[in-house]
């Protein structure tokens, strides 16, 4: 009888152990996304709190009384709308100016080989690479020189720059995974090169548009050290740049109403980051593995 | 061969006259010329004032007569002559190796935690992951101001519940190295999601037979990732190394927002500060720009795997 029973018993120990493995496992990865998680909760949590609970020394996790008091507050701190108006100037134009002059050159990297093609990827990904605050003072003396500092212009002017090159890159590994065979298949049936274009290939690349767009808008929206720089008059700045203003001045720190203003330059960016995370994030790394 | 003459071999009659091909073959530059024209524009001059800015003497009387004066190599020299710059350097070298070596290891093991959870938990951690990531740095940088504040952050009471110590009314803010460590653990935990998505995704191209042969040959599960996942995952870890060594080096608003412009002094500038400082700060755009020059060249010389690798994948189909 036992020479059945042991090989079975040892199977049964085995799944038990890796069921135990499997639980413990398991622990871990929450007890990490409890840590990786907290900040942001914790910021909404604090936003929603009355006073006495922040100031308290032994905290309350979620408030039982939560209240709307610290958004109101932060919504009518000064130059609250005039920085969203500016924010959403500065973005706007930059997704429209970037996606139409960086979808040109995705196509012609995605679509055409040409002499000097090397060229400009080297251009395209260097630019990529440059560290910022290296390239703030000779775009803020050139900007002064014609007087473009403290406008928004200026401001979409750098973006446009600093962004195009992922705006390029991005796009050209979007449009590069539209199967070839589609848009040879609409030429066949006697379409012109460009009804081709507009007909397959365009709403082929659709979300890979909207997803960069909402990329670029995130980016710029979050941008801190050229809105810093260049726009110098409080109701010309941008919403991260009043939000980095807000506890400056006092020494006691109104922490519910910061914690509100967090969360509502954080909201959008948040929202539109989960729409597109997935689709952008190998952008950057793409096909590394498969060579 | 190109789309376009695919498309004519299958109109044979219509033969393309020799204008015609030569217009064809100009589209691609056609196309690729506003990009050009905008860096031209609006990066390509202030790159070439960028160096001759270097080599004047340009503070505040010559921003507004728009007219620097040449003064030769004298900003090099006393750059390089100076010793915060060397220390700077010095620190942000230590700064950017702590930080990427913290992300990149923390990243992949929770990649790799990923793989072992059930699918429930993996939601949840990707979830959290996410959050962070999407967070943007200027807020990010108030909400750890609030975490870790002396008076009522939620940090020293939680380290003093844990028994850890006693941590009430602990400055996390008292010397260079403790601030510098704060803006190192609020960068790390906003890198770490981009490199654990990466790796994850990567571990799911490693193929399951390779792992398995490697398992019943009795290796373990540190000599199967060292043998086996590490050295097919190894072009992902050069480009998320190089891609986090350039970010860090020139890392600006997370030091300059958490420490604070007031606080912000020789003991604790990393390089982008120094910059921002010499130039912004002290109104000497001639010596910040001789500054900046050599961080772009540093960090050129640091950019060259990863623009070597990313050639090689954008110009080969």
């Amino acid at each position: 009888v036992s020479a059945v029973t042991a090989p079975r018993a040892a199977t049964v120990r085995r799944a038990r152990r890796r069921r135990l493995r499997r639980i413990a496992w398991n622990v871990v990865g929450l007890v990490v996304a409890a840590v990786v998680a907290f900040p942001v909760f914790w910021m909404v949590s604090t936003a929603f709190k009355p006073d006495d609970e922040i100031n308290s020394f032994v905290p309350t996790w979620v408030s039982a009384e939560p209240t709307l008091q610290h958004f109101r507050d932060a919504i009518a701190r000064p130059y609250f709308w005039e920085t969203v108006k500016n924010s959403l100037i500065v973005v706007g134009a930059v997704v429209v100016l970037s996606m139409i002059v960086a979808f040109l050159a995705a196509v012609a990297l995605a679509k055409y080989r040409f002499t000097g093609n090397k060229l400009f990827v080297v251009l395209v990904i260097g630019i990529l690479m440059l560290p910022q605050a290296g390239l703030v003072i000779p775009l803020y003396v050139v900007l002064a020189r014609y007087g473009l500092t403290n406008e928004l212009m200026g401001l979409v002017l750098t973006h446009l720059v600093i962004l195009l090159p992922f705006a390029v890159w991005t796009l050209r590994g979007f449009i590069m995974g539209i199967p070839k065979e589609l848009e040879e298949a609409a030429m066949v049936d006697g379409s012109s090169r460009l009804g081709a274009f507009t007909r397959i290939l365009l709403p082929l690349v659709a979300p890979g548009l909207v997803a960069t767009s909402v990329f670029i808008f995130i980016t710029s929206w979050n941008e801190y050290i050229f809105a810093n720089v260049i726009l110098t008059d409080q109701s010309n700045q941008t919403l991260t740049i009043w939000l980095s203003y807000f506890y400056g001045t006092s020494r006691n720190i109104d922490w519910g109403g910061l914690m509100a203003a967090s969360t509502l330059t954080a909201i959008p960016v948040v929202i539109f980051f989960l729409l597109v995370q997935r689709k952008i994030a190998f952008g950057l790394t793409a096909g590394a593995v498969k060579a | 061969v190109t789309v376009a003459a695919e498309a004519t071999a299958h109109r044979p009659r219509r033969r393309p006259s020799a204008l015609r091909r030569a217009l064809r073959g100009s589209v691609p530059y056609l196309l690729i010329f506003p990009v050009i024209a905008v860096i031209t524009a609006i990066l390509g001059y202030p790159l070439y004032r960028l160096v001759t800015l270097s080599f004047q003497q340009y503070g505040l009387p010559e921003l507004i007569q728009r007219k620097g004066v040449w003064i030769g190599i004298d900003n090099f020299e006393s750059v390089l002559r100076d010793e915060i710059f060397w220390r700077t350097l010095l620190r942000t070298v230590i700064f950017t190796a702590a930080t990427v070596g913290l992300t990149i290891v923390l990243g992949t093991l929770i990649a790799l935690l990923l793989v072992r959870i059930s699918a429930w938990v993996r939601v949840l951690l990707t979830a959290a992951l996410v959050l962070a990531w999407a967070m943007p740095a200027v807020v990010a940088v108030q909400v750890w101001f609030w975490m870790t504040n002396f008076q009522n952050g939620i940090l020293n009471y939680v380290l003093t519940e844990l028994r850890v110590g006693d941590y009430t009314q602990h400055n996390w803010y008292e010397t260079s190295f403790s601030k510098l460590a704060m803006v190192a653990l609020l960068i790390v935990w906003g890198a770490i999601p981009f490199v654990t998505i990466t790796v994850y995704a990567g571990l799911a191209q490693v193929p399951r037979e390779l792992v398995e042969a490697a398992e019943i040959d009795g290796a373990g599960p540190i000599r199967v990732f060292r043998d086996v996942t590490f050295p097919i995952l190894k072009p992902i870890f050069l480009i998320l190394t190089s891609l986090s060594i350039i970010w860090n080096f020139g890392v600006f608003t997370q030091p300059y927002l958490l420490i604070g412009a007031s606080h912000i002094d020789p003991t604790n500038y990393l390089m982008g500060v120094y910059v921002y400082i010499e130039a912004f700060g002290k109104s000497d755009f001639g010596r910040g720009a001789a500054i900046s020059l050599l961080m772009l060249l540093i960090v050129a010389v640091l950019s060259v795997p990863y623009v070597r690798r990313m050639v090689q994948m954008g110009t080969t189909r």
